[in-house]
C-alpha cells in the first residue's frame, strides 16, 4: 500500500492542478468582459482569484465543487429538496432496484441459453438488438408507457436500469456457466451426473468469478440507467434531475457536485461487489 | 458363477462424421479383458486407443459390432459404476481441496456422509497422500495431483480402472515412481486396470497384456501376453525378457505404421 501510495498522490495532485489551469483558462473571458465593462484592468492575481471564484463559471475550481458537496450533502436536511442526499437517495434507489432484476433476469436467461440451443438461438439475436438502441432514444418511451398504465416514480427508472443491466450478467453468465473444459465435463458424465448435478456442482462454481465481474458492470449500467431515466419527463428529483435544473440555470456547480456524487455512488457500489466478491471467492478458495 | 469377460468387444467400429470426410476411429476391434488383467493400448496418435478407451466408458457410441462392460452395454455398465475414469490432466477443480475433489463423485453418486469421509481417507491411504485433505490442487505438484485422479476415481470402488495417458504429462522420474505404485495399487486391489500409452517401457513394465494398434483405419495389429513375473522392480527394465517383448512392441508398431 505504501508502495502505491506516491504514485496515486501525484496522479490526483496532477490531475488538480490541471483542472485548477483550466478553470482559469476557460473562466477567464468572462472576468475580463467583465472588467472592461466598469473599466478596470487586473492584474495576473485578481484574475486568477476571480476565475477560481464566480458564480456560474464554465468550469468551476475543484474547491467550488466540493465546498458545494459538502454543503449540500452535510448542511442540509435530508429530507431537502437541495440535500444531495436526498437526491443520491432517490437515484441510488432505482439503480439498486434496476440492478437486483436485471441481475436476476440476466442469470435467468442465460441458463436457458446455456441449457436450451432453440432459445440460444431465438432469443440471443434480439437480446443484442436490444442494446443496439440508444437508451435515450428509448428512456422516454418507457417513462411515458409506463405512466400511462399507472407506473411512475421509481419503477419507470428501475425498468430503465434492467434494460442496461440484464445484458453484460447474459453475456457475462453464458460465458461462465460455459466455461467448464470438455475434459470436467467428461468426468462429470463418467459418474453419471446428472444435468442438474453437472450445473451446481460444476457449471455454477465455475462461472462465479465471472458473475462478479458481470454484476461490476451490471452496477455501472444500472446507475447510468437510473440517471438517464431522471432525465427526461420533468423528474424532479435524484441526481439525473440535479443535472439538468443545473443546466437550465447554468449552475454548473451544481451540475458537476451532481457528476461527482454520481461517480462517488458508483465508486462506493462497485467497491461493495468487489468485497462480496472477495468474501465468497475466498471461501470457496477459488483465489487460488 | 460363471465367470465372464469384464470387457467383451467383437468387431467394434467407430466413424466419426465430419464435415468433409468420415473418420474411421476403429475398424474391426475385437479383444477380450478378463479381470484382474493389467491391459496397456500402445499405438501412435490417431490408432483410436484413446476412442476405444471412451467407447468402454460410453463416451463414444460405436458404430458396428458389439462391446459389452461387465456382460451388459456400457451405458448401463457405467450406471452400474463398473469404472473409473482417469483422464490425462488430473481435472481437478480448484475450488474444493483435495479431499472434497474426492468427495465429488461419491457426493454424485449419493453416498453416506459417514461413508464418504470413511472412502476419502481409505483411497487417500491408498495413494500414499494422507495428511493432504486440506490442501488444494495448485499446492500439490502435477504427480501428486494425478494421483489424487487415482484416489478420486478409486473412491467409488469401481471394479474396471480406465486409464488415459495418466502420467503422459509428466517427467520421467515422476513417472517411473508412478508406474512402481501403480502397479503395487493393481496387485494390492485387484483392480482390472486399461492404461492408453504412448511409451514402450511403460506398457511392457506395467502389463500383463500389450495391444498394439495402428492408425488409419483405427485396428489392433497385435495382442502381446507378458510373462514378466509379478513382482516388478524398476530394474526389469534391463533383463532380457523385457528388453524381447519392448522388441516385439516395437516391430508391431513399425509394421502397423504406414510413413504417409
Amino acid at each position: 500500500m505504501t508502495k502505491n501510495f506516491f504514485p496515486i498522490i501525484s496522479i490526483l495532485c496532477f490531475i488538480i492542478f490541471l483542472w485548477y489551469i483550466f478553470s482559469v483558462v476557460l473562466n477567464s473571458s468572462w472576468a475580463l468582459d467583465k472588467a472592461e465593462r466598469s473599466s478596470k484592468t487586473l492584474t495576473f492575481k485578481e484574475l486568477v482569484a476571480d476565475t477560481w471564484s464566480q458564480k456560474k463559471p464554465k468550469l468551476p475550481a475543484p474547491h467550488q465543487v466540493f465546498s458545494e458537496i459538502w454543503d449540500t450533502t452535510f448542511n442540509k436536511k435530508i429530507t431537502s429538496k437541495r440535500s444531495l442526499v436526498y437526491h443520491g437517495w432517490i437515484t441510488f434507489s432505482a439503480t439498486v432496484a434496476g440492478f437486483v432484476f436485471g441481475t436476476a433476469l440476466g442469470v435467468i436467461l442465460a441458463i436457458a441459453i446455456v441449457h436450451d440451443r432453440a432459445t440460444d438461438l431465438s432469443v440471443m439475436p434480439w437480446i443484442i438488438t436490444s442494446q443496439t438502441i440508444p437508451i435515450l432514444a428509448l428512456a422516454p418511451m418507457i417513462i411515458v408507457v409506463l405512466g400511462s398504465i399507472g407506473f411512475t416514480g421509481l419503477m419507470p427508472k428501475a425498468v430503465i436500469s434492467m434494460y442496461l443491466s440484464f445484458f453484460p450478467v447474459v453475456v457475462g453468465m453464458v460465458k461462465g456457466l460455459r466455461s467448464p473444459e470438455i475434459l470436467e465435463i467428461d468426468l462429470m458424465r463418467t459418474w453419471s451426473a446428472s444435468r442438474s448435478q453437472i450445473f451446481f456442482k460444476l457449471r455454477i462454481p465455475k462461472s462465479l468469478p465471472y458473475f462478479f465481474t458481470s454484476l461490476k458492470l451490471g452496477m455501472a449500467a444500472s446507475l447510468v440507467g437510473a440517471i438517464v431515466g431522471e432525465l427526461p419527463s420533468g423528474a424532479i428529483a435524484g441526481l439525473g434531475a440535479r443535472m439538468l435544473a443545473g443546466s437550465y440555470y447554468g449552475q454548473t456547480i451544481q451540475i458537476w457536485s451532481a457528476l461527482f456524487s454520481a461517480a462517488i455512488l458508483a465508486a462506493t457500489l462497485i467497491s461493495a461487489i468487489s468485497l462480496i466478491q472477495r468474501i465468497v471467492l475466498k471461501r470457496m478458495a477459488w483465489s487460488g | 458363477m460363471a465367470e465372464h469377460p469384464i470387457i467383451e468387444a467383437k468387431d467394434v467400429g467407430l466413424i466419426f462424421q465430419t464435415d468433409d470426410e468420415p473418420i474411421i476411429a476403429l475398424k474391426d476391434v475385437s479383444l477380450q479383458v478378463n479381470k484382474g488383467e493389467f491391459i496397456s493400448f500402445i499405438g501412435p496418435s490417431g490408432c483410436g486407443k484413446t476412442t476405444f478407451l471412451r467407447a468402454i466408458a460410453a463416451l463414444e457410441k460405436p458404430t458396428a459390432g458389439l462391446l459389452k462392460v461387465n456382460n451388459v452395454t456400457p451405458e448401463l455398465a457405467r450406471q452400474a459404476r463398473t469404472y473409473g475414469y482417469v483422464f490425462q490432466a488430473a481435472g481437478l477443480y480448484p475450488w474444493r481441496n483435495i479431499a472434497s475433489n474426492i468427495k465429488l463423485p461419491l457426493e454424485i453418486m449419493g453416498f453416506q456422509k459417514q461413508e464418504i469421509k470413511e472412502r476419502v481417507r481409505k483411497v487417500l491411504d491408498l495413494v500414499d497422500l494422507t495428511g493432504f485433505e486440506k490442501k488444494y490442487p495448485w499446492q500439490l505438484s502435477g504427480g501428486m495431483q494425478q494421483r489424487v485422479s487415482i484416489a478420486r476415481a478409486l473412491s467409488f470402488d469401481a471394479e474396471l480402472l480406465l486409464m488415459d495417458e495418466p502420467f503422459g504429462a509428466l517427467d520421467e522420474i515422476v513417472r517411473d515412481y508412478l508406474n512402481e505404485q501403480l502397479l503395487k495399487l493393481w496387485k494390492s486391489t485387484e483392480k482390472t486396470i486399461c492404461f492408453v500409452t504412448h511409451s514402450i517401457p511403460e506398457a511392457v513394465y506395467l502389463s500383463t497384456k500389450i495391444v498394439v494398434m495402428s492408425p488409419r483405419p483405427g485396428r489392433i495389429i497385435d495382442v502381446i501376453n507378458s510373462e514378466l513375473p509379478s513382482e516388478r522392480p524398476l530394474e526389469i527394465k534391463d533383463t532380457p525378457e523385457f528388453i524381447e517383448i519392448a522388441q516385439r512392441v516395437r516391430e508391431g508398431l513399425r509394421l502397423g505404421h504406414s510413413y504417409d
